[in-house]
């Protein structure tokens, strides 16, 4: 019997392709090659996958790019974060016998737009009616409105946000893959050009082109493959849903979305905060680790910025966090999910360029569609 | 020249936007438990058994959160840059701008009185929020 938790379904393929300006590829190639990148890995073939899952283009292009003949197909788009809940869906499908062998792709030409259908403003939606005629449109005036009052109530401001990007700017000082890798300061942050007040341009995401792909199979079909000695399982997961206006979201200063799935995956992986060796939190700004860090308990109400300030999640520190830069200094293509969970399994293999010690747990936490969903991972490299 | 987006209404919206270019602001109130409902719809989210009605709300307020836009997208370089929460005292909260204020942090203390105040654009009146003194 097969479950859907607990190590049983396991990834066997994961890879990236490259990052940066890519103008002469077209987001579903960026698909393609991410996903044949990740079949390679696995030591498969596209003819063994028959499970196709992505967000952004439908599955079914996706699918019929890469010449696969798909019995399972999943489109469900959440946004950036989709991806942390296309891997629980892509587990519970394997487990159920819906699939064998599924693959889960991103592809995104956020920087260059290379074959991006053109954005088109709609007066009759929801956010057309009763967020973006105040100019609330783009991710900068949007996802970042409710920071304010998450810093007010609990005596924090734009020094903690800064610390943030400090703190991670470690991480993507020595990682040649990095966007943003000159070593920074609290006063450097404060100082750069004023996007949405608080919020910095180096408090802002790095805009990005590229991909990256997932192979999930069961650890019983693994044990076949090359990859044998790679395999990460998956041993809990959890995702919820709030407002879809940002303006709607239940309570400014605590996303209960990231409560309840984060919750979820502590619980059908049967562990605790102290278990946790590494931490992603998908970061398009720098107050959203501030928000997860406290939502998903690793600290308590109001902690979060002394306890980045403290370094605990630097090089050396006890909870080691966004360690290939995150968002902010890394990549982000524009639903930067894919590339929390890919750093997350290098972590795992022992392969990351930037290797944190010893990780035997990791927890990765997505979110989309601004405070919208949230999907969470705890994945391991044993049972 | 690009302009500043304009709601188009659909049914369900079409009181609130009423209300509006009659300078009132509109909510949905469940009958059974007295409780403000926003964004619109044609039943009272999340419960079934529940009825509601459409209120004329107080328009006041207080600020819950804003950023200061200084990258505004073309049309909205003449608009306000504070994109701002208001809580209405009815409970619901609301996406607007605030007007008639000098746009720096100083100014815009969490928590502030405020009061709708209805500008046009194109077909509609928007619900834009002004700071109030203290009462």
């Amino acid at each position: 019997m097969t479950s859907m938790h607990g190590g049983d379904i396991v990834v066997v393929g994961a890879a990236e392709t490259e990052l940066g300006a890519l103008p002469d590829v077209s987001v579903l190639e960026l698909h393609g090659r991410a996903g044949v990148a990740a079949v390679r890995d696995a030591g498969l073939d596209l003819g063994d996958v028959d499970g196709v899952a992505t967000a952004g283009p439908l599955a079914m292009e996706v699918s019929h790019y890469l010449g696969v003949t798909p019995r399972w197909l999943d489109g469900t788009m959440a946004g950036g974060g989709s991806f942390m809940m296309l891997v629980r869906h892509a587990a519970a499908a394997i487990a159920a016998g819906a699939a064998t062998t599924v693959l889960i792709t991103h592809g995104e030409s956020g920087r260059s737009r290379v074959g991006v259908p053109r954005w088109v403003p709609n007066p009759n939606s929801l956010g057309g009616q009763f967020e973006q005629p105040f100019g609330s449109f783009a991710p900068y005036s949007s996802f970042t409105v409710p920071a304010r009052a998450f810093l007010h109530e609990r005596g924090m401001g734009p020094r903690d946000l800064a610390e943030v990007v400090v703190a991670q700017r470690e991480w993507a000082i020595p990682n040649p893959k990095a966007s943003r890798r000159r070593p920074t300061t609290v006063e450097d942050v404060l100082a750069a050009e004023m996007i949405a007040d608080p919020f910095t341009k180096d408090m802002c995401c790095v805009v990005t082109d590229g991909g990256g792909a997932l192979v999930l199979t069961t650890q019983e079909r693994a044990r076949d493959l090359a990859s044998v000695d790679r395999l990460v399982h998956v041993l809990g997961s959890g995702e919820s849903a709030e407002a879809p206006l940002v303006s709607q979201m239940e309570e400014l200063g605590s996303f209960h979305a990231f409560r309840r799935a984060s919750a979820e995956a502590f619980a059908t992986a049967g562990l605790e905060h102290d278990d946790i060796d590494h931490l992603m939190c998908y970061d398009a700004f720098a107050h959203l680790p501030l928000y997860m860090l406290e939502d998903l308990g690793f600290v308590g109400r109001g902690e979060s910025g002394k306890f980045i300030a403290e370094g605990h999640t630097r090089p050396g520190g006890q909870l080691p966090m966004n360690t290939n830069g995150g968002g902010l200094s890394y990549t982000h293509t524009g639903m930067y999910g894919m590339f929390a969970i890919q750093e997350a399994v290098r972590q795992l293999r022992g392969e990351a360029t930037v290797q944190v010690p010893d990780v035997k747990v990791s927890f990765v936490q997505g979110v989309g569609m601004y405070f919208a969903t949230a999907g969470s991972l705890i994945l391991s490299n044993r049972v | 020249m690009p302009e500043p987006m304009t709601p188009v209404p659909t049914p369900q919206t079409q009181p609130f936007w009423d209300g509006a270019a009659r300078d009132k602001l509109m909510l949905q109130r469940s009958i059974q438990s007295g409780r403000y409902f926003f964004y619109p719809r044609g039943f009272v989210p999340g419960h079934v058994n529940e009825t509601y009605e459409w209120v004329e709300a107080s328009g006041h307020g207080r600020l819950a959160s804003y950023i200061i836009n200084r990258r505004p997208l073309p049309g909205y370089e003449n608009e306000s840059p504070i994109i701002a929460l208001v809580e209405l005292d009815e409970g619901p909260r609301m996406m607007t701008n605030i007007v008639d204020v000098e746009p720096i942090p100083e100014n815009l203390r969490i928590g502030a009185r405020v009061a709708v105040e209805f500008r046009r654009r194109g077909e509609v009146n928007l619900p834009f929020f002004k700071l109030v003194g203290e009462s």
